[in-house]
């Protein structure tokens, strides 16, 4: 039998990020200064976090859904579907040519209205994307939303309707509480992700994916992507390189090179 | 024309500024007539220093209690904004509280904010941003195009630090509005943890760690090593994700930037996240197994070797001297 109490107890959104798969060496379209993204996107790994733990803290209720929400161009899924294949039930996919150029905060508020469809208990997003990594998303899209944020989280518990957390510091931690609804972002290593079963992967395929535009959201593309955006690139140069230095192989007498190294330098 | 009035976040640690904060108010001179500092929190106990590095006025919220500062400090801002205090810039360290600050008011403000700069120049009447890209190996120039105030973010050591000869700053304590929803999370108790010896971010020397080392218990070597040169110890995101030392030891894009005398890296690759956190040393020296490794590429004494066997003779060489 069914008890009502297990139904939809937690509902977590998580935002994921779809990048260019980091290994590869980026590169910037001269034309239009912007980082080309040609190949096929893969799920940010920073992000594998957060669907990990939305997975945990939803069996740890007893029940509930976690959605996705992706922002991505060309309607690219191949990243969420990974993310779907660990175990989450559904997806948002905002795509829309008017988002090429979006900066932190344009992607903030196209972010918070996919998220505010979902009307979530608990909003998860990684600390900082691999290849953009602002740092500020989270912040912005709970400041967007109107909901307290909770940032570089280490730990989540939830008991009773309040979440106890781990808060990294410069120098240690913090504990912090705060009350559902919220914004957490997390930082890597807070669990352990899980690899897609193929079971998982092949259930992936079949799980829905609502792709809406801007329009679809209500806003107004001009205050989003690269005309939204309020800044220019106007100058991109290479940085001043280090010069090579002496590299040599180990033969027992590594340990000396060093010492004489620091011995050169006065240091010891 | 230029830029008339720029404030900078500022963020205490203990009973003094922060590093990163005397660093921005010692570039915001540069920038602007004027120069002020925001503080989430007591701004009495730090007038002196703020004002000693270019401060003229020190807005302060006074004690937080248990609220989280960047919310708190940003709906003070924004308070004063709304009436008639409008700076034509504001500064931010790239930290936790500095995010949170510079997301929050963007958000309310509606204007963009620029992250990740290692410099910053007056263009005009706007401000352009330099920022490091693909590893470092190029520098990305930005110019702000709103005309509302400038959200400018800044990693650490990106200037250097210089007393302006000025006096203490007046304080303007000011209020703090209802921040609403975003005012519900309490910091209920505070962990620091306890390091002996230099202070990772102003070390002369740092020894890092890696995954190279194999196992947890191997730190023990970098620990030692640090130890027999009066260094601080480090470590790649690797094995702080892994649990083997605490989030503090970090260095990279996440962790602390660090400007050290020497660099000594043990089976570190040289991912390009954990370079930008330590280019800046004067002289890097790397030990790494794999020739072919990135780390070497900026090393200016590179060791080919197993650190089991490198790090041991050397602990012992510096030891027996
Ligand atoms: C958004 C984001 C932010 C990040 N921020 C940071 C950050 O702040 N700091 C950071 O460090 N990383 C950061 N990273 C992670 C970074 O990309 C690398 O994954 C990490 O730096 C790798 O750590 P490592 O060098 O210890 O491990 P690995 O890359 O696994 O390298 C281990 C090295 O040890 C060598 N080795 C193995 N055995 C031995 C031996 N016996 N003797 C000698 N050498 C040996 C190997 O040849 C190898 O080069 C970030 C990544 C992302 C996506």
């Amino acid at each position: 039998m069914l008890d009502r109490h297990t139904v939809c107890l937690m509902k977590v959104a998580v935002c994921v990020k779809q990048i260019p798969d980091p290994a590869l060496p980026g590169e910037l379209d001269p034309s239009t200064n912007t980082l080309k993204r040609d190949d096929k996107l893969i799920l940010d790994e920073s992000d594998s976090y957060g669907v990990e733990l939305a997975l945990q803290l939803v069996e740890a209720a007893g029940g509930g859904s976690v959605t996705l929400v992706s922002m991505v161009p060309r309607s690219e899924v191949s990243g969420l579907r990974t993310a779907l294949a660990m175990g989450a039930d559904d997806a948002v996919l905002v795509s829309d040519d008017a988002l090429a150029g979006c900066d932190a905060l344009g992607t903030a508020k196209v972010l918070a209205a996919a998220l505010a469809r979902t009307e979530p208990d608990l909003v998860l997003a990684g600390v900082e994307s691999s290849d953009g990594y602002t740092g500020t998303v989270p912040a912005q899209i709970a400041a967007c939303m109107d909901l307290p944020a909770v940032t570089f989280a280490k730990k989540i518990e939830i008991a009773d309707g309040a979440m106890q957390i781990e808060r990294q510091t410069e120098d240690g931690y913090d504990d912090v509480t705060c009350p559902l609804p919220a914004l957490v972002s997390v930082t890597a290593g807070v669990v352990e992700p899980r690899y897609p079963s193929f079971k998982g992967i092949m259930a992936a395929k079949k799980k829905p994916v609502d792709e809406v535009t801007c329009a679809d959201l209500g806003i107004d593309p001009g205050t989003v992507g690269a005309a939204g955006s309020r800044q220019e690139i106007v100058n991109v140069v290479d940085a001043e390189a280090r010069e090579a230095g002496e590299i040599v192989e180990d033969e027992g007498d590594g340990f000396e090179r060093i010492v004489d190294f620091l011995s050169e330098l006065k240091v010891i | 024309m230029g830029l008339n009035t720029i404030w900078v976040y500022a963020e205490a640690e203990g009973d003094a500024p922060s590093s990163l904060t005397l660093e921005l108010l010692t570039k915001a001179r540069e920038l602007g007539e004027d120069v002020a500092a925001v503080v989430g929190g007591d701004g009495a106990a730090i007038a002196g220093a703020l004002g000693a590095y270019g401060a003229s006025t020190v807005y302060a919220t006074g004690d937080l209690g248990d609220a989280l500062p960047g919310g708190a400090a940003a709906s003070a801002v924004i308070a004063m904004i709304e009436g008639g205090n409008t700076p034509d810039a504001i500064l931010f360290g790239q930290t936790y509280e500095g995010r949170d600050a510079a997301a929050r008011l963007s958000v309310k403000l509606d204007q963009p904010v620029l992250t990740n700069n290692t410099d910053v120049s007056v263009d005009g009447d706007t401000l352009v941003v330099q920022t490091p890209a693909f590893g470092g190996t190029q520098t990305v120039h930005t110019a702000f195009r709103n005309d509302g105030v400038k959200l400018a973010m800044f990693r650490p050591k990106s200037f250097e630090a210089s007393e302006s000869g000025g006096g203490a700053a007046e304080v303007v304590v000011v209020g703090v509005p209802e921040a609403g929803s975003a005012g519900l999370a309490r910091v209920t108790a505070r962990h620091a943890e306890v390091t002996s010896g230099p202070k990772l971010d102003e070390a002369a020397i740092v020894v890092s760690g890696g995954r190279g080392l194999g196992s947890a218990d191997k730190y023990a070597m970098v620990e030692e090593l640090a130890a027999s040169l009066g260094a601080a110890p480090g470590a790649s995101r690797a094995i702080v994700d892994a649990g083997w030392v605490p989030y503090s030891y970090q260095v990279g894009q996440t962790g602390k930037v660090v400007k050290p005398s020497v660099y000594i890296a043990c089976g570190i690759s040289g991912a390009t996240q954990h370079l930008v956190g330590m280019k800046g040393a004067k002289h890097i020296i790397a030990i790494n197994k794999d020739s072919e490794a990135p780390i070497f590429g900026i090393a200016d004494l590179g060791i080919i070797g197993d650190v089991h066997k490198v790090m041991p003779s050397l602990i012992e060489a510096l030891k027996s001297r």
